[in-house]
């Protein structure tokens, strides 16, 4: 097992490096990925209605997507170069097959994105109405078909397919690219993600929306904020089941393709037919046995097999099926971490998800919620899935581990070699500082417009007399 | 030809419209504290890279992702060998990227300030530090038999290398120049248009000297006939900002850009990494490849994506074509 001691080398700490800048640009990822749809069928509401309502929103929101966006573009960079600066050796060993995703998803999804963003913000007075409308669903499509693959490279460190490994150079190489894009773990991983991002950005808009509710009984806007707050909750409970349902297949295929990842889930130390659900396991201090645990006999069984009889194995065994298989050495993923961040990750999706059903139930009819409960629960709702969104990501990621690719190499011999470790101490330090110095403004940005309300959306009066070269821009920086 | 080649060329393509896009922005962002006497003329500024300068940044996400798949041994071994300089330059492209989504967003001269610097800062740093590090691409590091990097930081600061950085800062200082005389209004465009003459001159000697020194380094036919060109294009680019043809002027940095980037390239082919200790551990567009499989699939992707591309963004360039004063800021 690693190594925890005061004992801290390179390897340490890029490991660690990687696991801040990714947890930390997945913070702006998901309300991207969601926002940029959410605000783009505001947009298309506020076309086909010409109701005044939906341009405001679509303009509240979009302006705080906006700021949420800044961050996920420059964090993303910080991704792809952080593979040839920490990880080099990872890259010469997957690059023929890994590269190709990266540079797809930059040309075919990138550019769409970054273009029609700028042409979206800076477009409202200089774009036809359907045309602008398109820039914002270019932008969105964009958004979400970078997903795809991005987490098609991430399938393959998951589970590698359409490759081989050359034996005169020990690197992997392509052999069936469309095996890499169809691999069964992106294509259900992709939906999974995508409406764990919406959780986040449904549940924003929900938070939003709720505290203006409870701000302006009866302003001019109250009719806005209600719909908000009614249109982000239907798309939690909706994506919550999308999440639920894609997570379950998800977890079957995992049982076949990572038994490890799923034992370690579960802190199942033997394997077991039937196998029952951990709702709580305290391990020994060697993490090699449980010592105490409740149980819901049958049902990880059927979560893993879709059989209650299915055998699920166990991490002991596992553990020592891989030694055989691939030499001397532990195959064990840190169990407290995998356990209780699959156990978080559940948790926190599932509680958005109820608080969207009272928010809702709090509006039936046409009521005006009112308890402060209500209230308190609504802002710490996007909270909730964005840290799910997280400790999914802590869970998979942390769950292949000791591999960087499953079966095929090992995290440690995929480091840099010839990176001191001054030098990766240099880099995790910088950015830990200047990530956390830029949430801090970040948020308290989005809580500044966030409090600000729904704009202003009557027209400037237009000056016939005066000269275009002469009025002022719709918007500008 | 090989694919290897045909690669080689389309790395070297992003990379010219890398330097050529975000070029000018890195200006602009270099020129705020000097051109922008007030809030509203720093704002004209930062709003006529507003609309573009994302997309700008892509070119290089492109360029980095190209060059990992197609030459991954290429990539692992730049990234890891140039760490400080790359880590600096994200550093700067965080910094800047967000100062300028977030400095409008608060009215406090403090706050504006803060992110005018960061915009300064974070332009001013990979300008320079571009030109440091594809310097170093063409006069080789110490590379390993087994093509790792083994030299240090010090090794990278080399005078040839700091002059390379010292182009690459003139060069889009006097491109950012030329694209603010072309994109603004009034006073500024006079401002923008007389300093990118000043700088323009300036430049053009590190420029010429930069290509000289290249070429003793290494050289073949078509690097001279590009640095010939990169040169005249630099210099009639000049000639035609002193005489306000603002059009032709940016044509003329562009191209001379585009031409400087080309000559280090097609002096560094066949090498993309050259070894200054064992010969043996140069890489090569051959020994850096991916296989002709995953070559020969990138190849169709960017037949098929790239004129798509170019076309969109082309676009968003012809919709942002007016130019902008001071007249044009809005309020708030």
């Amino acid at each position: 097992m690693h190594s925890w001691g005061f004992q801290v080398d390179a390897l340490d700490v890029a490991r660690w490096q990687f696991g801040v800048t990714t947890v930390y640009h997945f913070l702006f990822v998901p309300l991207t990925i969601g926002l940029s749809i959410l605000v783009a069928i505001l947009q298309t509401l506020w076309h086909r209605t010409g109701q005044e309502r939906y341009l405001k929103l679509t303009k509240f929101y979009g302006k705080l997507f906006l700021i949420n966006f800044a961050m996920g573009v420059v964090t993303g960079i910080v991704q792809e170069f952080q593979f040839g600066m920490n990880w080099s050796d990872y890259s010469r060993f997957v690059g023929d097959i890994f590269g190709a995703p990266l540079a797809i998803e930059a040309l075919v999804a990138f550019f769409l994105e970054s273009t029609f963003i700028g042409l979206w913000i800076f477009g409202w007075d200089r774009l036809p109405k359907r045309l602008h409308l398109a820039a914002i669903w270019a932008a969105a499509i964009g958004t979400n078909l970078s997903a795809y693959f991005i987490l098609a490279a991430n399938s393959f460190m998951q589970h590698p397919v359409g490759y081989r490994v050359n034996p005169s150079t020990g690197r992997a190489e392509l052999t069936d690219f469309f095996a890499v894009l169809t691999n069964k773990v992106a294509l259900i991983t992709f939906p999974h993600t995508l409406s764990g991002a919406f959780l986040v950005a449904g549940s924003l808009i929900v938070a939003v929306g709720l505290w203006h509710v409870f701000r302006n009984r009866d302003s001019a806007d109250t009719d806005a904020y209600r719909f908000a707050t009614k249109f982000g909750s239907w798309v939690v409970l909706i994506s919550s089941a999308l999440v639920l349902f894609t997570g379950d297949i998800q977890g079957k295929i995992m049982t076949d393709v990572q038994p490890m990842k799923m034992a370690a889930a579960e802190a199942l130390y033997t394997t077991e037919s039937p196998a029952s659900f951990s709702v709580l396991t305290v391990g020994s201090l060697d993490g090699s046995r449980e010592v105490f645990a409740i149980k819901i006999p049958y049902l990880l069984s059927f979560l893993g097999t879709g059989d209650p009889n299915g055998t699920v194995h166990g991490i002991n065994d596992l553990q020592t099926q891989y030694a055989a298989q691939y030499g001397a050495g532990s195959y064990t993923p840190i169990i407290p971490v995998t356990y209780w961040s699959f156990r978080f990750m559940i948790g926190l999706g599932l509680a958005a998800a109820a608080i969207a059903l009272i928010v809702l139930w709090s509006q039936r009819k046409g009521r005006t919620p009112r308890s402060r409960w209500l209230l308190r629960a609504g802002l710490v709702m996007p909270l909730l899935p964005l840290l799910a969104n997280s400790f999914g990501w802590i869970f998979t990621e942390m769950g292949r581990q000791p591999w960087i690719v499953f079966g095929e190499m090992l995290t440690r011999n995929g480091v840099s070699r010839t990176v001191s470790l001054a030098e990766v101490l240099t880099s995790f330090t910088a950015f830990t500082l200047i990530y956390a110095t830029l949430a801090v403004i970040e948020f308290k940005l989005l809580v500044r417009y966030a409090k600000a309300g729904v704009p202003d959306v009557t027209p400037a009066p237009v000056d016939d007399d005066t000269d275009d070269a002469e009025r002022p821009l719709a918007f500008a920086y | 030809m090989e694919l290897t080649t045909i690669w080689f060329l389309l790395v070297a393509v992003l990379f010219t419209g890398y330097f050529i896009l975000e070029g000018f922005d890195f200006g602009v962002g270099m020129l705020l504290p000097v051109l922008g006497r007030d809030d509203r003329e720093r704002r004209v500024l930062i709003n006529t890279i507003g609309p573009v300068w994302d997309g700008n940044e892509v070119w290089l996400i492109t360029a980095g992702g190209a060059m990992f798949a197609a030459f991954p041994e290429w990539y692992a071994t730049l990234f890891s060998g140039f760490y400080l300089p790359l880590l600096l330059i994200l550093l700067a492209l965080i910094a800047r990227g967000v100062a300028f989504e977030y400095r409008h967003k608060r009215p406090e001269a403090s706050w504006k300030r803060r992110w005018d610097q960061a915009i300064f800062v974070g332009s001013l740093v990979p300008a320079i530090l571009w030109g440091v590090a594809f310097a170093n691409i063409l006069r080789g590091v110490p590379l390993s038999a087994d093509h790792e990097y083994v030299g240090g930081l010090l090794d990278l600061l080399n005078p040839y290398a700091l002059l390379g950085g010292l182009t690459t800062l003139g060069l889009f200082l006097t491109h950012g120049a030329v694209f603010l005389a072309l994109k603004t209004t009034g006073d500024i465009r006079d401002r923008a248009g007389a300093l990118a003459v000043k700088v323009g001159a300036g430049t053009a000697v590190a420029a010429v000297a930069f290509l000289a020194w290249t070429l003793t380094i290494r050289s073949s036919t078509a690097a001279v006939a590009l640095a010939v060109g990169a040169a005249l294009a630099l210099v009639a680019g000049l000639a035609a900002a002193r005489v306000r043809r603002e059009g032709w002027a940016f044509t003329g940095t562009a191209v001379a850009i585009a031409l400087a980037v080309a000559t280090l390239f097609a002096a560094l082919f066949p090498n993309v990494l050259p070894s200054t200790l064992d010969a043996a551990g140069t890489l090569t567009a051959t020994n850096a490849a991916s296989t002709p499989y995953t070559l020969k699939i990138m190849t169709w992707v960017a037949v098929v994506f790239t004129p798509i591309v170019l076309a969109y963004q082309g676009w968003t360039y012809w919709v942002f074509r007016k130019r902008i004063g001071v007249q044009n800021i809005p309020q708030h």
